[in-house]
């Protein structure tokens, strides 16, 4: 559950103008793929979706709300690297967000509610197949199977919104095939609006609902950091499959469903 | 013929290469004692192997006819004590502050500064306040070490802490961490290999500050015995206590290279 709007968006460092006048509105549960040349503001977009930059000017809203400006449980976060803890294996990877949700003073669960907890990450692990892997530490990994378990991470808390900052940039194309359709997968039965950033222009067109390019629109070749970029496409694809598949009442009954799971675990 | 740094030793041959050094010493020293001997057979300065001996045999297995106790013995115990108990402060003391520093702003713009210009005061230039407040006892030698040891680890634990990836701190928000959550789940279990490492770097000079405290006031302790029997040129005490140190340093830093590898199994993969 959620709708991102963007008014009159600007980020400016000092006289170096990044994005000007952004405006967006994306509702719930697409999946909006970013695209641009570098140094075009995608990622510090990105970064303040994330809350780790703040608008210069204008408005950046999550549901109608302003969003906080730290980092939280609401928005996940795929990195291209380094997402990962590499002193946690697979599964205690996995389970940190649990853990972080339930034990506030030791970050650890014990009894009952660490046996529940890791029935939920095994589930996640097995369903993304890694189940065997549940004991190797990331470095033992490949990249890829090192981004499948990142990804799955970031979705053990549900959050709302899902960033995904070039997650696939490092790796090899067969690779990257297998995890578009976990992707896709995970945002079919999650709740969530993802926003991912790519080089890969097919990519972009193959995953995403909607397509958004980031470029400038004037350039000064004596001052050019003078203007910034916005958002020169908006392009929305694949209506038809997405309204197919999430009609209204569906979307009821997994939330449901999701809701009792939740209240068995807790 | 392959070039020179294409050739690599073998197990056993790395072995008898890294023993050649040390053989090649024990050479040297006895050829020279034996040449010492010959002209003066009451030298001093470097014994010969029997006289090493017998004075070795009745500093660690007979009781010392004034104190009762067996001097080596009780020496090494007085030492490590000492040293143990100081690493011991060291290691909690800079583990609490560096992590602190490392990883939230507010107090490394306050502390950093501060922790690094009491890393740079020389420690032995104020034993001698260390003496008058603290008085001649264990407390003003265990003080000496720490003040020398926990800056320098306090200093190297914070950066590692800063060197954490964001990435990772930014992760750990997303999931829901606080920032108490994030030191002691995310922080801390990485900071304990650097630590180790940490302590390994530090353990030369926790000898050098645990030496200099006992040579001036002490009433037992290895570097005590050292300065008290110099003023009889006495070298059969000296050199073996010497080597004795030396091999207690040695099996402290791989111990600790041993529980490393033990408690932090993912630091050894990372390289």
């Amino acid at each position: 559950m959620a709708r991102v709007t963007a008014r009159g968006l600007w980020k400016t460092y000092g006289a170096h103008v990044v994005l000007e006048n952004v405006n967006l509105e994306v509702d719930d549960h697409e999946f909006v793929t970013i695209v641009g040349a570098s140094g075009c503001g995608k990622t510090t977009f990105l970064k303040m979706l994330l809350g780790i930059e703040t608008p210069s000017r204008g408005k950046l809203l999550i549901d109608g709300q302003p969003f906080v400006p730290e980092p939280n449980a609401d928005r996940g976060i795929v990195f291209q690297r380094y997402s990962l803890f590499p002193h946690l294996t697979v599964l205690q990877n996995v389970l940190l967000g649990l853990e972080f949700e339930r034990s506030h003073i030791l970050g650890r669960l014990f009894g009952v509610s660490r046996r529940n907890a890791m029935a939920n990450a095994n589930r996640l692990l097995e369903s993304i197949g890694l189940g065997s892997a549940r004991d190797k530490y990331p470095a033992q990994l490949s990249g890829g199977v090192q981004q499948r378990l990142s990804i799955a991470q970031s979705v053990i808390r549900r959050p709302k919104l899902l960033l995904l900052d070039e997650p696939f940039g490092a790796l090899d194309p067969g690779i990257t095939l297998d995890l578009h359709k976990l992707i896709l997968e995970l945002w079919a039965a999650n709740e969530m609006t993802i926003f991912m950033i790519t080089h890969d222009v097919r990519e972009s067109f193959q995953l995403g609902t909607r397509l958004l390019v980031f470029d400038k629109v004037r350039v000064d070749p004596q001052a050019p950091e003078a203007y910034g970029a916005r958002i020169t496409y908006d392009l929305r694809l694949k209506q038809k499959k997405r309204a197919g598949r999430f009609s209204a009442p569906a979307q009821e009954v997994s939330t449901q469903e999701s809701e009792s799971q939740q209240s068995k675990t807790a | 013929m392959r070039r020179l740094v294409n050739r690599h030793p073998g197990r056993g041959g790395a072995l008898v290469l890294g023993a050649l050094p040390f053989l090649l010493l024990v050479c040297v020293y006895l050829f020279a004692s034996h040449l010492r001997a010959v002209a003066n057979a009451d030298d001093k300065l470097l014994p010969t192997p029997s006289v090493l001996a017998s004075t070795i045999h009745s500093y660690a297995f007979e009781e010392d006819s004034r104190s009762g106790s067996v001097l080596f013995w009780q020496d090494t115990r007085a030492s490590l004590e000492r040293l143990f108990i100081a690493l011991g402060l060291s290691a909690a003391i800079g583990l609490v502050f560096g992590v602190v520093i490392g990883v939230i702003p507010l107090v490394r713009s306050t502390l950093a500064p501060f922790v690094a210009a009491l890393s740079m005061i020389p420690p032995l230039a104020i034993l001698p306040i260390l003496f008058i407040v603290l008085g001649l006892g264990e407390v003003a030698k265990i003080a000496l070490m720490v003040i020398g040891v926990m800056p320098v680890i306090i200093r190297d634990l914070a950066l590692r802490a800063g060197e954490l990836p964001s990435e990772q701190l930014i992760k750990a928000q997303t999931l829901g961490a606080s920032t108490w959550q994030l030191i002691v789940r995310v922080a801390l279990p990485q900071i304990w290999p650097r630590l180790i490492d940490s302590l390994r770097l530090t353990l030369g000079s926790a000898w050098l500050f645990l030496i200099a405290a006992e040579a001036i006031a002490s009433t037992e302790g290895l570097g005590y015995r050292i300065f008290l029997v110099r003023r009889y040129l006495a070298m059969d005490v000296i050199l073996p206590y010497v080597v004795w140190i030396t091999l207690l340093a040695f099996a402290t830093d791989w111990l600790l290279k041993w529980i490393r590898s033990r408690a932090c199994p993912w630091a050894e993969m990372a390289h």
